[in-house]
This record gives structure tokens, sequence and C-alpha cells, in this order.
């Protein structure tokens, strides 16, 4: 095997590649051939660094050099500089903001200083298609020292005690779960990694999967040892080609090296994985619903108990795991169950991965320890709101969590301040919001997705759902009345309390936790009939300043209804119950004449 | 449900009743390979269809007749699966299917405006194909490039920061 003395790693995650980091690795090889450099210097396309806003990413090792927003253009002046002469390609630095100063270290970043990486240990680090480079970070000796020095319930122990709670959404521990499962008795156990991400907004179990997968198949592994199974089924998104690809790459690796199959490092410890493919319904993310799903039904939940610990796949016990649960789990066996307890807050143990997204500067993937606060995840991981805009709320837990305001900036995070806060932590996407966003479109946003996504299974989900949409909708076009606010908090409180699953008894969160932290801005749109910040089109008035109207007619031209009316050369004029609030005209005005509140 | 006639193993078989009318022998038999590569396992229905629709583009009912013919199981439990899960579909897809994201991340930032361009430039809604077969318009939850929002799928191709303004010039490249 070459020994290289430069390693160029570049990010190979779904969203640099969908800004060509697969032509800048090519282009890399090319000019690193050209130059006669092929045997000292390595390219190697990695899983996900996190820092997507400034993507594609290459990091030169060992230097740590951190290189942003990279062009296949850009890759023969990295060859000729920085691999030939060694010296920094001073442009594709990354400029602290802050200090405008270039910052080549990313451990100096403002967006990587907070985090500590635990489940995204290798993620941005080895080649997730090749199985050497996981053994080489210590892969699969968590794996062996358990089928050799623990007995189940032993290696169950150090689960329990490491405080670890089940990543999904729920925070179930997992050491519980896995003792549930393990006293079960049956001809057949089955575990089950959880990869449907359906949160839109999330993407962190897809960047493990495709930038970590063999952890993944240890731990699946280290679980099936524990509980007594010999069968993991992965559950993955449809979506996510690339991670199906990943993991199908590294179960075949696994086996081939006998890390998977029959008598596995020779200890008669069997196991095998297959995957099993979802087919875009939200509700699948439920743990019955995924059972259901993956027997080829439709993705409808069952109501709880039996738990699938007790009767789950094909009617055996079944234990799922979230992909970020099973991504902690060989490193808990490798440092320590009192290691991982002493990271997080004292209810939550460990790390939690975020996905990052909306009107926030570093938008990303990031892995920080419980406890911290949303104030340091926003304004120093995340830099602050683009565009120097004020900040107004940051959704967590997708469409099952709520909205959290300026007053629980200085909250640390965990599971159970979310919960109290009117949120949760769901999977981790952490949408942030700003001035621009009407607080009751975005609830009405997520109305619109649950609504769409219940399986319909249960009354309180399928039409008390429909019935809040249709209230947030008529607010938002103007027809709301005084009597609207209680009725949907009598509602969601009803459909909390009865709907079947945890879709839909989490499905109001949006609304209650809206009209908690955000209750004059519906006040605004029913009473005023006036969105604060201008997002409903409905009641958005168009008119236009007769001072600076020069009577071009560019705006009576533009307007498909002849709602604006005027003389040439004289001011004009829009009529009001003609404009249907298009924005052609604004558009179309170079004298900035036309104005909207 | 002890009646036998009810019982689902006692469907009629696909071709004995009509299944695969108005398609070809090959495209019949192509499903048909499908389904026994699965075993003919009615709890490999997802995947099966997964398959189907990557060689069909589309799931028509004469298709999925097909495939609960092969699997003895009634046509309707079939239109259940196809019904009940987004990825599938009934309608044909363009030559450049394009599919805009209308997750969180992408909602903030403006998809909702390149749904109304695209609408407005191809002359077709969502879930619709243009007359000549060459666009169709969808939207999908989340491709996980957040970072790139709002995004849009043009085929496998992900086009990034969208502006709703330039989606004349990015059709343009699809000729």
């Amino acid at each position: 095997m070459a020994i290289y003395k430069i390693h160029l790693l570049v990010c190979g995650g779904t969203g640099c590649r969908a800004s060509e980091s697969a032509a800048v690795v090519e282009s890399l090889r090319a000019s690193l051939t050209a130059a006669g450099l092929s045997d000292e210097a390595q390219v190697v396309a990695t899983g996900c660094f996190g820092f997507c806003e400034q993507g594609p990413i290459v990091k030169v090792m060992p230097d740590n050099t951190f290189y942003t927003g990279v062009t296949p253009a850009d890759a023969a002046e990295i060859v000729a500089e920085h691999v030939l002469k060694g010296r920094q390609v001073a442009r594709l630095l990354y400029t602290d903001p802050q200090h405008k100063t270039p910052v080549s270290d990313a451990k100096q970043m403002g967006f990587y200083r907070k985090q500590l990486r635990v489940a995204l240990r290798n993620c941005g680090f080895i080649d997730p298609e090749n199985i050497d480079e996981y053994i080489a970070r210590d892969g699969y000796a968590a794996l062996a020292t358990v089928l050799s020095d623990y007995s189940p319930r032993a290696a169950i122990d150090v689960v329990k005690r490491s405080g670890l709670r089940g990543r999904g959404g729920g925070g179930f521990p997992t050491g519980l779960k896995w003792e549930i499962a393990c006293g079960r008795q049956a001809d057949r156990k089955y575990v089950v990694c959880n990869a449907d991400e359906g949160d839109p907004g999330a993407f962190m179990d897809r960047s493990i999967l495709e930038g970590d997968p063999h952890s993944i198949l240890e731990a699946m592994m280290i679980c099936g040892y524990c509980i007594g199974a010999d069968r993991g089924l992965i559950y993955i998104r449809a979506e996510y080609p690339l991670a199906i690809h990943r993991l199908e790459v590294a179960i075949g690796q696994a086996r081939a090296c006998g890390l998977l199959g029959a008598d596995i490092m020779g200890t008669g410890f069997d196991f095998d994985i297959e995957l099993r493919y979802g087919a875009g319904a939200f509700v699948c993310g439920e743990e019955t619903a995924l059972i259901r799903s993956m027997e080829g039904r439709r993705g409808e939940p069952t109501v709880k108990p039996p738990y699938p610990a007790e009767s789950g796949y094909r009617g055996q016990p079944t234990n799922v795991n979230n992909v970020e649960t099973f991504a902690n789990i060989p490193v808990i066996f490798l440092k320590g169950a009192d290691w991982f307890a002493g990271i997080g807050s004292e209810r939550s143990k460990g790390t939690k991965v975020f996905a990052l997204a909306g009107k926030i500067n570093n938008v990303g993937l990031i892995e920080v320890p419980m406890g911290i606060t949303l104030r340091e995840v926003i304004f120093e991981i995340g830099g602050g709101i683009k565009d120097g805009k004020r900040f107004k709320a940051v959704q967590t837990g997708g469409p099952s969590g709520g909205c959290l305001t300026e007053k629980h900036l200085d909250t640390p995070i965990d599971f159970d301040t979310l919960l109290a806060a009117g949120s949760m932590m769901g999977s981790g996407g952490m949408i942030v919001m700003d001035e621009d966003d009407c607080m009751v479109s975005i609830a009405k946003f997520y109305l619109e997705f649950t609504v769409d996504e219940s399986c319909g299974k249960c009354a309180p989900c399928r039409i008390g759902n429909k019935r809040l949409y249709e209230v947030l909708r008529k607010i938002t076009l103007g027809h709301g009345t005084a009597d609207d606010l209680e009725y949907m908090r009598n509602l969601s409180t009803v459909i909390k309390d009865t709907a079947l699953c945890g879709l839909g008894q989490t499905s109001p969160n949006p609304v209650l936790s809206t009209l908690d932290n955000f209750r004059s801005e519906y006040e605004a749109h029913i009473f005023d009939h006036k969105c604060p910040a201008g997002q409903c089109k409905a009641l958005k008035h168009y008119f236009i300043l007769p001072e600076k109207c020069t009577g071009c007619t560019a705006c009576a031209r533009s307007c498909a209804v002849n709602a604006i009316v005027g003389e040439r050369r004289q001011a004009h004029s829009i009529i009001q119950n003609k404009c249907i609030r298009c924005g052609a005209c604004i558009e179309k005005c170079k004298f900035e004449a036309i104005q909207v509140n | 449900m002890d009646s036998v006639n009810y019982n689902e193993r006692e469907a009629p078989a696909g071709s004995s009743n009509g299944a695969g009318a108005g398609l070809k022998a090959c495209q019949v038999q192509a499903i048909k390979n499908i389904c026994q590569s699965f075993h003919n396992d009615e709890g490999e229905l997802i995947n099966i269809l997964h398959k189907t629709q990557e060689a069909f583009g589309y799931l028509p009912p004469e298709v999925q007749a097909v495939v609960a013919g092969e699997l003895r199981i009634p046509a309707a439990k079939v239109y259940g699966i196809v019904t009940f899960y987004t990825f599938f579909t009934m309608q044909p897809k363009g030559k450049y299917p394009i599919s805009v994201c209308l997750g969180t991340a992408c909602y903030v930032r403006g998809s909702e405006k390149i749904v109304e361009a695209l609408k407005k430039e191809l002359d077709i809604d969502i879930g619709g194909i243009t007359p000549d077969g060459k666009f169709s318009i969808d939207s999908l939850r989340c491709v996980g490039a957040c970072g790139l929002a709002p995004v849009m799928l043009i085929g496998d191709r992900v086009h990034g920061r969208v502006d709703a303004l330039h989606i004349k010039d990015i059709l343009a490249q699809y000729p």
C-alpha cells in the first residue's frame, strides 16, 4: 500500500456533489498526475464536512488547511501552489466574517470551535467507500471487544450507564430499549435501523450514512449481539440514492472481510444486514408504521402496546433505533460509558447533531454537546442571521416541533428543556427564521405538510389537522374571526390527546407554539387585516406614490387585470378591488413609485 | 372473513381476467420477471414496485394489475400501496422531470416563487406534464441539500440557489 505525504480530502456529500465536488475530485487527480505527484498526494472523496454553506470543501492534510467554494478550475492552482510548493492558496481560504481575516485551520473557525464530533467523528475524514480507512480509525474494534469480553447483559449495562437516549425524536433510553428486547423469548429477533429521515430540513442521518456507513453496521451488530438477533434491516428513504449506494458498498465489503455473515471473528456470532426502501411517506418514521412498510404494506401505525420489542417485524421482537443513535454506540464501547456520560447535560448525555438551515449564514451540519444554548448555536456556530436581518424564531423538531423565540435563546438545549419550551428535539432540524417570515404562514406550511402526510387511519389526525389547516388558511387570506384563536387552541389540544401515533400527537405543536409566542401576529392578520412580515399575499396592499410616479405606463402595461389606470405622463393609481396582488407592476417600475404594505 | 371467496390467496391470477390489457407481451413479461426476482413474495411488494417504476417510469393501472396477478393479491391492495407512498406515481413524467424542493429550508428561502415561475413558464400545474412530454413539475420534501436552498432537481441534476427570475435560462439548458 502506497504511503502518501499529503491527502486532499474533498467533500463527497450530497450537498457538495450538487455543486460539482465530483468534478473537483477528477480535476485534482488529473492535476496531480500531470505534475507527477500521484504517488505523493492522494485525493479522497469523504463524507460531509458539515459546512455546506461554503461547499465544495477541500481539506489538505496534514496541515489541516481548509479551502472553501472550490471549483474544478481551482484544482491546478491547489496542486501547483499547495501540494508542490507548500504555499496556501489565500483566495480560497475561509474569511472570518467578523474580523475579515482569512482562517486556514478549521479548528479556529467560529463554525467549528464549539463543536464536538462524536457521531460525526469520521464524516469528512475517511473515504466512506473504503473499509480499511474505517478500520484504521478503530472501526470494528468495539464489536471485537463486545464479542470477546462482554456478555449481552454486561454490554447492555454499558449502554444504560452511558445515558444514551434515542436520537430519532422521542428520547427513549437506548439501553432500556435493548434490555426489553433482550428479555423476550423468540425464535428470531430483528435489529432495525430507522433511516427514514423525513423531517424537511433535516439531513443528519443521511450525512452519517454517506460519510461513515460502517459505524452503523458495527453498531447494529453490537445491538444484535446484545438482544440476541441475527438479522438486521436498514429502512432507508429511496430519495437518498448516494446513502443507499454507500451502504451497499459497505455491506459488501464487510461481508467480504468476514465482518458480516456467519461466525463473525470466529466467535460463533452470526449477523447479516439487508436494506429495505421507503417510498416517500413521512409517517413511516414512526416505528410501528415503519415495520408495516417493511412488510410491504401501507405504512399505517398500530396501537402500542404491543411495542416492537414485543411484537415487531413479522410478529417477532424487534429493536428499532435511529441512525444517529447507532452512530454513538461504537464510541461508547471504545471510550467508555463514563466518558460519554461526562458530556452533555444532567438528563441528556452526549452530543446532538443538528442540521442548521434557513436564514442563517452558516448553513450546515453541526454536532454540539447537549446543554449548549441556542444563542451559541445560532450566533456563534451559525454565524448569525443572513443579510444582517433580525432573528425572529428558530423551529426545532420539524413538523412535530415548535418555534422558539428570542426569550429562549439562552435556554440550554436538551430533550427536556425543549419539551418544556413547547418544542421538541425531534431528529435535529433547526430552521432559522428572520423578520421577513410570517409565523402564521409557517404554521400553515407545517400543517399543510401534516395533512399531506397523515396516513388517514385515525380521525383526530385525518380530520382535525385538515380543519386546523383550513382555519390557518382562512386567517392568511384575511377572513379570520375573533373566535378562531380559541377554536384552534381547543382543537389542537383534542388532537394531541386523541391521535393514535406520534405524528398526530405532535402535529398541532407548530400552531400552539406560534399561538403562544406570536399571538400578536395572528391578531394583526385577523383584526387589522395586515401581515406584519408582508408575506401573506392576500393581505398585501399595493399603491402608487404620486410624487414618484412619472406616468411612464410601464406598470399599467404589465398589469394582467388592467387594475392600473392613469394618463401618460400623469401619476397612475391602482384600483384596489381589481388588483390580484401579483406584484408584476413592482418589478417593472424603475422609479420605486409602487409600494406595498 | 372466513369465507373462501374473500381470501386474498384465492384471487384470480392476473392473466386470466384480462390484466395486462394494453401492454405489450414483452412488457408483461418484464413485470413478471421483476416479481419473480423477488420470489413473488407479497412482503416485497414495495421493492417490486420500485423496480417496476424504474423500468416503466410510472405505474398505470394495467401495470398494477399484472403485479397483483403475479403476487396473487387483489389489485386494490397494489393500488393502495401505490397511492399511499408519494414516491410512486400513476402519471407519466416528462423527458426532464422537474422536482422543486418544498422542504422547510427551501420554503423560507423562497421555493414557492420557483413553483409559481415554473407553472407560468410551462403553463402546467404541479403534477402536470407539458403537451410535448418534455417537462413535468413535481414537488418533493427535502433532498437534504439545504445549504443550497432553494433547490430544484431536473432529472438527477441538482440546481441550487435558484432564482425565480432565471427559470427561463435554466430550462433553456434542456433541449
